[in-house]
Formats: structure tokens, C-alpha cells, sequence
């Protein structure tokens, strides 16, 4: 195996990646009574684990993005050495219930890994994440060697024309993005399309190059995630995106689900109470094409448990 | 006694010594919890007898069983515990593989009395007047450290990492690559250096190290002199031959005179089943000991005393000189703002950095121990008096806000342990903001990285021109762990970086932090 295998791979599943569009349409429309077909799900009041199962079950299940022995690879956000609690890592539970649909669709690994701010092993202890996903049957992967990632060229990008990536992003059939939504003392806000910033090594070079840039970049990279689960349901108001304590968190019990990441940040904006035009790297995603920021014109379904 | 049973006893607690011992320099999966870490290295002599005197506590009295040990049979801890030692059995065992003739290269050697005194007294006077310089180069078990965190430890993950390359192919990933970080050419050579000549002298004369350098073996060497139980040759039994002599790796037998130097042999038992009689015993000493009286000491030569006064005097007034001439640290190659730390960072719970220089015998294992590596041994940046002694690298890692291990494991007391609540509280240094370099000034972007990674927040963003938010540190939260300078991005010079604090302070407790309100989780949704 080398560069050009996991690029052939990356181009392959990056071809069929309209695919599950027409999935989602053909489960959504036959599977269950829900005639419609929504872009976006909002969760609200529940527990992680039955936010995702009522969310999912709206687009058709998982069984819409997951077919029977695929790779799926789960990218949550696990930066930081605390416990959940602190809002600065996705939720276990939720990765943990991910993890099981993903099986019961039939996939034959779940992969799930992060490239850490803190020292990844106790971030992954910390954040409950590690012992969630072996629980659940989960392959936890490191994302902290330079090895696992290979060069990509990302099309249409302004300033992040390359960006090394790891191989599970590149070489798992499905990919599933589940960050936290939280605040943010670079970018005010991360959520989905900053989360992709623990999927390549160099973050540094975003900070240099205009990271608002960069971020809009990077969403427009061909291998995009098929689904997005923004994790609300402790949400870091201030301090991000690390946090001092719990009095920074809100316990707000949400949940996003879309495939489109910039209508997730969108929506999740609103939901943290800023607009998300305030918001650069949104504004400039959807304006170079990566995906749509005005709600008004998504099918939106809103449960509230 | 039977000898040769004592002899397999002897290499079966040795190699289990050893092997344990070198686990924990090599650990790179930190797989050993902290408790039993601590056991492992319970009776290492010069570690314990810091530690005692920092914190006097039982946790600390290994070194006392050692002496008591000493007492009892001799050398115990030079022939089963000590790791240098044992290292330089394995050298000697794997010489005689390259030796046509199998048996005997050895003969009785003649005690260097004086450089033995010397080598023992100096450290000592080092150490009294703060500096543990000496004990780093001399004491066995640091030098073992050094060795086994340097050039072992290496080793150890580059054959990991071939693992994990090799798994990888295969999409498992259950062992993972592990990068060693910050590995700086001037600690690898000196160690190097030193597991060189310890290697020469073992490959062709045994335990010289361990009966002319090592100030540990002429301490227990001394007192074993007067242990119950030593190795003794019987005079009736004894037939002059010289078998055991040779097989002595610490020339310590004279057949000639039939008489054993005691304050030399470290017990290996590798003369009596060398014996074609029973000319030389494991055996209680003490009957004679009562029946032999009157038999003084020598008078004390004056003129090796003053030689030991004059050579310790001189030694230290080098020494002082090389504090005097302390290398600023280069944080980032010359550019626009060229940026100097003053004071190298010292790790939380050393409370100074003249206590932690005074205490560190560098022997590394802190080193390992670390999760971020932030921790590496030092060249000049404490000086030359803490030559080697870890110090705080911002530019390779940051310490662990969440993390107390250096503490947990430091054997001296050199790094003391805290309760994790103290420790985030610990300032060791503070961060200094240098606007000149930073992204948000020169580049007119946002960035942050510095105050995403702070814990404390002590580094926060505050109005800057153009909607734009810039880096500002406020000093009583900052505990000067480094992350905001490890994390800043700006090439070739970072624009944040911590200047050690010579004496840790304490820092304030983040209070501003206002409690959010409670949200109803039924309201619709904003959108």
C-alpha cells in the first residue's frame, strides 16, 4: 500500500459520493411513513444516544449512508484532555450509539480517530471516547504520527491548495463527522468544517494562511464527510475551545444532523445564539460553493422529545 | 552455603532487577502504572537517600534496607539491584563469549584507595553546597537512566514503529507509531559517552567501574567490611592456585596472601563454585570478628587529606565559574523579534530551579514518563552545574494540565508530588506576549492558537482592529505550561513564549468565570 493506493481509494469512494444522495432519497421515500425528504434534522430535549436514534430514523436511518460491509470511518471531536462534562469533547455516548447503528447497517469496521490538541492518548482516555468505542465493538485509531497522513491537493481551494490528510478519511467508504458544538477564541464558533481540522496534520499552516480561509478551503476537499451529527448537548458558551471549567458549559440537549456542513454550522450558529453571517469561515464556505448557509431554503424537520 | 546455587539466585534476581528496572526507562506505551513504578525503584540507594532527605518518609527508606542488607551480606545491591552493575555483568558475560579461553581473565588489582575517597567525598561536597552534578555522572542508577532513556529507549520505538508500519498495512492499528520528540544531539552523545566507558572497562576488567568510581560501591564497600556474612578464604583449605582470582571480576582476591578484599567484592559468588577445594567460603564473619582484637586502623595520611581538601575547593570554584557564564536559550532562530528565554523552565514540583538543580541526579525518568515530552534532558540551558537535568521544552511539547506523572515517579524528590488541584495552581514560569510576531498583528488574520490550547485562559483574545481579536496574557492565571508557546504557529520565531520563574509562585484561580444560565431545553429552535 502506498500514496497512490490510498489516492486511487480516496478518488473511488470519492466518485460514489453522490450515491448516498440517491440512497437517502430511495430509503427516506420507501423505508419508513416519513414521505419526506429532509435535508437537515434538529434534535432537542433527549439524551445523546435517543436524540441520534429519533434524529437518524428521520433520514432513513443509518442504513441511508451505511451499507452492508463498508468501511466507515467516525471523526468525533476528542482535542482535549477533559472528562464530558466540560463540553470540550464530543460526546461518548453519542459516538458510542454511532458506532452501533454502523454495525448494525452492516459495516465491517468503524474506525474512529482525532488528531488531538492535547496529548492524544489522554485526551482519548479522558474524553470516555476510547472506552465507548471499544465497548461498542469500534477500532480506536491514533491520529497523532505523521505516517497516517498523506498529501492531497484540494481543488478550488483560495489559500489550502494541499493539505495532508490521514488515510481512514481517505480510505473509508463512509465518513461520518461528529463534532461538539462550542465556542471558540480563534474562530468565535467550531463546528463541522472547523472539526475537519483534526483530520489533517498541519494545523499550524491554517493559523498562518488566514485560518478562516483555510477552513472554507478544506470543505470544499472532494472527500467530504457523508453525514454530519453536531453533538449539542453540552455546549461550551465561552472559554473554547478548551474551556477553564463547568461554568462555561450550557447543558443544552441538541442535536444537527445534515449532510451539509455548512448548513450545520448555519443552523448550529443560531442555536449558540450568533448569527452565523458573523461567522467568517461560514460566509465564505457558502460563497465558494461548499454548501448553503440560508436555512430558509432547507427542509428542515424539528423534533423536540 | 552452597556456592553455585547462590550464583544462580544471584543472576536470576539480578536479570529480574534489570529487566524491570529497564521497563520504566523504556515504557513508551506507558504501561506501568505509577504504584508500581515506585516499588520497582523503592531500594535504588542515592534516588532513596535524596528523597529521604527532602520528604522523610517511609516511602523513601529503601536505602536503609540497603544498608542494613549491606551489613547483613555485603554488596547485595552492587551484584542484584543495581542496574549499572548488572549492565555491566551482561557486558562481561558477553566478553568471555569472544574469549578463546572460557575461564579466568582476571587477577587481583590493588585497591586505588585515594581516587575511591575522592570520588566518593567530592559528590558529596557537591552536593552540600547545591549541586548534584557530580551524583548525575557518577551515581549508577542515573547513569543507567540516562543510558536506557537515550540510546535504549530509541531502540525500543524505532521497533515499534517498524511494528506498527508493518500492522498498518494490514488496517490494524492496535500498535501504534510512537514519535520521539525533541531528541537532541548533545544529551544522546554525552550519554553515549559514558555507556562507552563503562562498556570498555567491564569488557576487559569487570567491575572496575563499580570498585574505583562508583561512590556507592566504596560506601557499601566500606561498610561491608564489617558485614556478618562475607566471602573468605579458608586458610587450611586454600591451596594458593589463583582459580578464583581469575574468575574475580572485582580482582578483589589475593591468593598469595590468601585474603579477599571485602570493600570490592560484590558478592557474585562467582569464586567458591571456581574452588577445586572449599578454600573459599560465603561465611559468618562476626565469631571473628570478637576473637580478633586491638587491631586499629591506620594512623590517617595527612597528605591524602589535603590533596581531597585541594582538589574539592578546585573542583567547585570551576564550577561556580561555568554557573556564571549560563547560555541564554535561543526560543527561535534571529528574525524580526528575536526572542531570549532567561531562565529555563523548571518542571512543576521542583519549587525552584536551584532546589531542582541541587536535587536532579538526571536520571531521566521523568523523561519517559512525560506524555507530551515537554520534559528533556538538558545541555546548558540551567547552566553547567545542571548539565543533563530535564528541563521544560516548549518548542517539542507542553506540560499536561491534566498530568502530574513527573512528580508521581521522580525517585530524588527532585520533582515533588503534588495533588493534581495543587499542581494546576504551580507557576513555573510566565508567558510573554511578543506582538511583534504575532499573526493577528503582522498578517491582519485571525489565529488564537495560543489561546485555544491555554488552560487557564490567562492567555485570552481581546479587541484587535478589524473585527479581529489578538492575544493578551494576564499573568496571575498563567502557570507558565507552555502550550501557548508550543502551539503558536508563526515561523521562524513564535510570537508567545514562557520565561521560567527561578522560584515557582503560585498562580490565581480563574474566578471571573460567570455560571450560564440555565437553558430550556423545550423552547423551538432559533431557526
Amino acid at each position: 500500500m502506498n500514496r497512490r493506493n490510498f489516492l486511487k481509494a480516496g478518488l473511488l469512494t470519492g466518485a460514489s459520493l453522490s450515491l448516498p444522495g440517491v440512497y437517502g432519497n430511495y430509503f427516506a421515500k420507501s423505508s419508513s411513513t416519513l414521505a419526506e425528504n429532509f435535508d437537515m434534522v434538529a434534535v432537542k430535549n433527549g439524551e445523546p444516544e435517543v436524540m441520534f436514534d429519533r434524529g437518524i430514523e428521520q433520514l432513513g436511518g443509518i442504513k441511508t449512508f451505511v451499507k452492508k460491509n463498508q468501511k466507515v470511518l467516525i471523526k468525533p471531536n476528542i482535542g482535549w484532555d477533559v472528562i464530558p462534562e466540560r463540553g470540550g469533547n464530543t460526546h461518548p455516548k453519542l459516538v458510542k450509539r454511532i458506532v452501533e447503528h454502523c454495525y448494525q447497517a452492516g459495516a465491517k469496521d468503524v474506525y474512529v480517530f482525532d488528531h488531538t490538541c492535547d496529548d492524544w492518548r489522554r485526551s482519548y482516555a479522558s474524553s470516555g471516547i476510547e472506552k465507548a468505542v471499544k465497548e461498542a465493538g469500534g477500532k480506536i485509531v491514533s491520529g497523532d504520527s505523521e505516517g497516517y497522513y498523506q498529501s492531497v491537493t484540494i481543488n478550488g481551494a483560495k489559500v489550502l491548495s494541499k493539505a495532508k490528510v490521514h488515510e481512514l478519511v481517505l480510505d473509508s467508504d463512509v465518513f461520518i463527522n461528529v463534532p461538539i458544538l462550542k465556542s471558540h477564541s480563534s474562530t468565535r464558533l467550531t463546528v463541522t468544517m472547523k472539526n475537519m481540522m483534526g483530520a489533517v496534520w498541519d494545523r499550524g499552516y491554517w493559523h498562518q494562511n488566514n485560518l478562516h480561509q483555510c477552513i472554507a478551503d478544506y470543505a470544499l476537499f472532494k472527500k467530504k464527510p457523508n453525514l454530519n451529527v453536531v453533538d449539542a448537548y453540552y455546549v461550551l458558551k465561552q472559554n473554547g475551545p478548551r474551556g477553564v471549567s463547568k461554568n462555561d458549559v450550557a447543558v443544552m440537549k441538541s442535536m444537527i444532523i445534515t449532510t451539509d456542513m455548512v448548513a450545520a454550522d448555519s443552523a448550529a450558529a443560531k442555536l449558540f445564539g450568533v448569527e452565523p453571517d458573523s461567522i467568517s469561515y461560514i460566509k465564505i464556505a457558502d460563497s465558494m460553493g461548499a454548501g448553503k448557509k440560508d436555512l430558509s431554503a432547507l427542509n428542515i424537520k424539528r423534533l423536540i422529545l | 552455603m552452597n556456592g553455585s546455587l547462590l550464583r544462580k539466585i544471584r543472576i536470576i534476581v539480578s536479570l529480574l532487577f534489570l529487566s524491570a528496572t529497564t521497563l520504566l526507562f523504556v515504557d513508551i506505551y506507558s504501561s506501568v502504572p505509577v504504584s508500581v513504578s515506585n516499588k520497582i525503584l523503592f531500594l535504588q540507594f542515592v534516588p532513596s537517600v535524596l528523597k529521604f532527605i527532602t520528604a522523610i518518609s517511609l516511602t523513601a527508606a529503601g536505602f536503609i534496607i540497603i544498608l542494613v542488607l549491606t551489613i547483613l551480606f555485603g554488596r547485595i545491591y552492587c551484584s542484584t539491584i543495581c542496574p549499572l552493575g548488572i549492565l555491566q555483568d551482561i557486558v562481561n558475560w558477553i566478553s568471555n563469549k569472544f574469549r578463546r579461553k572460557k575461564r579466568g581473565k582476571f587477577n587481583f588489582l590493588r585497591e586505588q584507595k585515594v581516587l575511591r575517597m575522592v570520588l566518593f567525598i567530592i559528590p558529596i561536597l557537591f552536593f552540600v553546597f547545591g549541586s548534584a552534578l557530580l551524583l548525575n555522572f557518577l551515581d549508577p542508577y542515573s547513569i543507567y537512566g540516562k543510558i536506557a532513556v537515550n540510546l535504549f529507549r530509541p531502540v525500543v520505538a524505532g521497533s515499534n514503529n517498524l511494528a506498527a508500519f508493518i500492522f498498518e498495512k494490514f488496517k490494524i492499528y492496535a500498535v501504534y507509531p510512537f514519535a520521539l520528540k525533541g531528541y537532541s544531539l548533545i544529551p544522546f552523545l554525552i550519554t553515549a559517552i559514558f555507556f562507552l566507558i563503562v562498556i570498555v572497562m567491564s569488557w576487559i576488567k569487570g567491575r572496575l567501574y563499580c570498585n574505583t568510581i562508583c561512590p556507592v560501591g566504596t560506601l557499601l564497600g566500606y561498610i561491608s567490611k564489617i558485614s556478618l556474612v562475607k566471602i573468605r578464604i579458608n586458610e587450611e583449605e586454600c591451596l594458593s592456585c589463583g582459580i578464583c582470582a581469575k574468575e574475580c571480576k572485582s580482582s578483589c582476591i589475593d591468593t598469595d596472601n590468601k585474603t579477599v578484599d571485602t570493600s570490592r567484592c560484590v558478592v557474585c559468588f562467582d569464586c567458591i563454585p571456581s574452588c577445586p577445594t572449599e578454600g573459599i567460603t560465603f561465611s559468618n564473619s562476626w565469631d571473628d570478628l570478637f576473637k580478633v582484637n586491638g587491631k586499629k586502623d591506620e594512623e590517617p595520611d595527612r597528605s591524602k587529606r589535603n590533596f581531597l581538601t585541594s582538589a574539592s575547593v578546585y573542583i567547585l570554584s570551576l564550577s561556580s565559574l561555568a554557573a556564571q557564564v549560563q547560555k541564554k536559550i535561543v526560543v527561535t532562530k534571529p528574525s524580526t523579534k528575536p526572542v531570549f528565554r532567561n531562565v529555563a523552565v523548571s518542571p512543576p514540583g521542583s519549587f525552584s530551579v536551584e532546589r531542582f538543580n541541587a536535587k536532579c541526579t538526571a536520571c531521566h525518568l521523568c523523561v519517559n514518563a512525560c506524555p507530551t515530552q515537554v520534559l528533556q534532558p538538558s545541555f546548558l540551558e540551567y547552566g553547567f552545574l545542571g548539565m543533563l537535568q530535564p528541563r521544560m521544552d516548549n518548542i517539542t511539547g507542553f506540560c499536561n494540565f491534566e498530568c502530574k506523572a513527573c512528580g508521581d515517579v521522580c525517585p530524588t524528590g527532585a520533582i515533588l508530588p503534588s495533588e493534581l488541584e495543587k499542581k494546576k495552581l504551580i507557576q513555573i514560569g510566565k508567558a510573554k506576549f511578543v506582538k511583534e510576531n504575532c499573526i493577528v498583528n503582522t498578517q491582519k488574520t485571525d489565529c488564537g492558537a495560543c489561546s485555544e490550547h491555554c488552560p487557564t485562559k490567562a492567555v485570552h483574545m481581546i479587541p484587535f482592529e478589524n473585527n479581529l481579536v489578538i492575544p493578551e496574557v494576564r499573568d496571575d492565571y498563567c502557570i507558565g505550561c507552555g502550550a501557548c508557546e508550543y502551539a503558536c504557529p508563526t515561523k521562524p520565531y513564535k510570537a508567545i513564549y514562557v520565561e521560567g520563574n527561578k522560584v515557582h509562585l503560585t498562580a490565581k484561580k480563574n474566578l471571573e468565570l460567570k455560571k450560564q444560565e440555565e437553558v430550556n431545553t423545550k423552547e423551538d429552535f432559533p431557526f
